[in-house]
């Protein structure tokens, strides 16, 4: 069988023009006559990658923020060309992105299923014989001649939805940003992966959820900046990433400037060990004292990647932090609780108490952890549920 | 479903010409756009496409009070009621399809960052937007011309009114596109069409003759508007009077012009609107 996807040698390049504006203004292009060649660089998303993907195959694409996963999808999707390479798919791509891209707010509900599915590619008659289906899927028949300005945004988000998950793709894109949304847009679309999957579609999942890829996919491609690092089975592609997000789940920060409070923080250092239930968490963190103060004392809050606050570490509860204009470094010792998989980002706080803040840096570090804290768990924890794991256990059985 | 899968190549950016084929297998979406545009156009409004009808008809008055009555401008051969009016349908027209094709990329940019379609489509659809308004402004048109004085050659009806639409489509397609292009690229153009329009609406034969008769190099220059033979020629059926063959080509080999050159940097800077946009 010929394979539904082949991507062959593929390339992307950027040219990254400093200072750029988001868009051109003729005053710009007028300026920029006169003035020095502005700097550009090249920079290359995608690398020479190249892979097969067979009909009824769910393939992983795993990678570190700028891999290059995003960029490959949007060649995938066709937005923009590839700079060097070929790509040929056999078949209809659908992407869960693109779930609502179209609507019109002027137009009533049952005008912009028809829009909307003409948008993602569907007949005209598809959309008609499946009308009935995508309004019942979407609970919004009562509206259905109201325009879609007057639908709260939980029922433009269902109508949506409703539309995509009738798209019926040979080929279907999911993008982790799926991960977002209320808890009920979640599961439909958890529960439309599932049956899709059985019924035999071809998927390519994009995730950082280990656990959720692990359940999906049977075998998975990892991308490290804009190159194919490995492809093959998708427990040892996992097993890989992890070895490498573990080594790399130490970060750095440092400000641009000094501020001008009395002490500012001038370096965070943030190192990650360990495996799930016991993961230990080592902030580094550096003072520096510009004028006289009083004494301080440090805590750390850690916010899931939506910006939820889920723990404080208060690691000494007294304010111990004394002047000193050379500089001093703090470190602490975190023991993480269970928790789910997420990408976790770390604020540091330094005070002489509660209402006295000399300085609040706001998520400054990130760790990001990719092992269930359940273990054997193979489904995908819900935002919505809870971050922190405990251990549990029945105790009548 | 059953359908046999259609095989896509994506490959870099380097085409040499418009892909015509995929362009007609998306005609149900280029229906939709244009749909779409129709019916967002009227939503909310009581008269509805009534306003297409009012506003040449509202302009028309107005005209034939100041330029016919006050000032007696001379329009040769034919009545100046027939003369504003015909060429405001066919002005108004063109400068909504120009305007709204050259807006409609930047006003459809969250569709295109994220869906695939040929772009032209876009800017394709809101000129047959206001095709549709055109028709139902002609139609009352034609019921003005049942009630008021004036003597009609049928036969040059036939041949010259579809040649004068064409001729407006062309030159809109073709300046509306390039407008779309470069719109996405340099929003400075927003505020260059309106002015245009405005000085343009002068500068055609619309509610006054624009050319005297006396061949001067100001009349060429004047000619090189699409808009020039196009709505000279949709008026011959109701004149007696003369057209000049030279300014008539200048002006049809402009609109082509503009369609070429229009089309041609479109199809250039296609590809990299989701980059730009």
């Amino acid at each position: 069988m010929k394979p539904i996807l082949e991507v062959q040698n593929i390339s992307k390049k950027f040219l990254i023009q400093h200072q750029q504006l988001p868009y051109l203004s003729f005053r710009d292009k007028l300026s920029s006559l006169f003035s020095s060649k502005e700097a550009t660089e090249e920079f290359w998303a995608l690398r020479d990658v190249s892979f097969n993907i067979q009909p009824g195959e769910s393939v992983g694409i795993i990678g570190r923020n700028g891999a290059g996963k995003s960029t490959l999808l949007k060649i995938l999707s066709r937005i923009t060309p590839p700079t060097n390479g070929r790509i040929t798919v056999r078949g209809r791509i659908a992407s869960l992105l693109e779930v609502g891209t179209g609507f019109h707010q002027e137009l009533t509900g049952r005008e912009n299923i028809f829009m909307n599915g003409s948008i993602l590619g569907m007949k005209h008659s598809e959309i008609k014989a499946k009308f009935d289906e995508i309004v019942d899927f979407s609970g919004t028949e009562k509206f259905l001649d109201t325009p879609l300005k007057h639908y709260s945004s939980g029922m433009q988000l269902r109508l949506a939805f409703a539309v995509a998950a009738h798209l019926e793709p040979e080929i279907l894109i999911i993008d982790e940003v799926l991960a977002v949304g209320d808890a009920e847009f979640q599961k439909k679309c958890l529960g439309k992966m599932e049956t899709v999957n059985r019924s035999g579609k071809t998927i390519l999942f994009v995730s950082h959820n280990m656990a959720a890829v692990g359940n999906l996919c049977k075998r998975a491609i990892l991308l490290d900046k804009g190159k194919l690092l490995r492809e093959g089975p998708i427990t040892e592609i996992i097993h890989e990433y992890q070895v490498a997000a573990n080594g790399a789940n130490s970060y750095e920060w440092s400000p641009k400037s000094p501020g001008n409070s009395a002490a500012y923080l001038n370096k965070v250092a943030l190192n990650l060990r360990g495996t799930q239930p016991n993961y230990t968490l080592t902030v580094k963190s550096n003072i520096v004292s510009q004028s006289a103060h009083k004494d301080l004392f440090i805590a750390y809050d850690i916010s899931n990647s939506v910006g939820i606050p889920i723990l404080q570490a208060i690691p000494q509860l007294q304010p111990f932090i004394k002047f000193s204009d050379a500089g001093q470094t703090i470190e602490t010792e975190i023991e993480l609780p269970p928790m789910i998989p997420d990408q976790y980002k770390v604020s540091v706080w330094i005070g002489a108490h509660n209402a006295d803040t000399m300085c609040w840096e706001k998520e400054v570090v990130a760790f990001e952890i990719s092992e269930s804290p359940a273990k054997g768990r193979n489904f995908p924890h819900s935002h919505n549920n809870g971050f922190i794991v405990p251990n549990s256990r029945i105790i009548n059985g | 479903m059953n359908e046999p899968y259609t095989e896509t190549i994506i490959e870099p950016a380097n085409r040499l010409s418009f892909n015509f084929k995929e362009l007609w297998s998306y005609r149900e979406l280029f229906y939709f756009f244009t749909w779409r545009d129709i019916k967002v156009k009227y939503k909310q409004t009581v008269l509805g496409v009534f306003w297409v009808m009012l506003q040449p008809l509202f302009m028309m008055l107005i005209f034939t009070f100041f330029f016919g009555q006050r000032l007696g401008v001379k329009t040769e051969g034919i009545p100046y009621p027939v003369f504003a009016f015909s060429g405001l349908i066919l002005w108004n027209f063109f400068s909504s399809s120009v305007t709204n094709a050259g807006n409609s990329m930047v006003l459809n940019a969250p569709i295109i960052k994220k869906i695939y379609f040929p772009r032209l489509i876009i800017p394709l659809s809101s000129v047959l937007a206001s095709l549709v308004d055109l028709v139902v402004a002609l139609m009352l048109f034609i019921l003005f011309l049942f009630f008021y004085p004036v003597t009609i050659n049928a036969l040059e009806l036939v041949i010259f009114w579809p040649l004068a639409f064409a001729l407006s489509l062309v030159g809109a397609v073709g300046l509306g596109c390039w407008l779309a292009a470069l719109m996405i690229k340099y929003r400075d153009f927003r505020f260059v069409v309106s002015f245009v329009m405005q000085v343009a609406f002068f500068l055609t034969p619309i509610v006054y003759p624009v050319s005297r008769g006396s061949l001067s190099v100001l009349e060429y220059i004047l000619a090189l508007n699409p808009m020039y033979a196009a709505i000279t020629l949709f008026r011959i059926p109701m004149t007696t009077d003369v057209v000049d063959p030279i300014l008539i080509a200048i002006s049809i080999c402009s609109s082509f012009l503009s369609l070429l050159l229009g089309l041609n940097y479109f199809r250039k800077t296609e590809l990299f609107f989701a980059d730009l946009a």
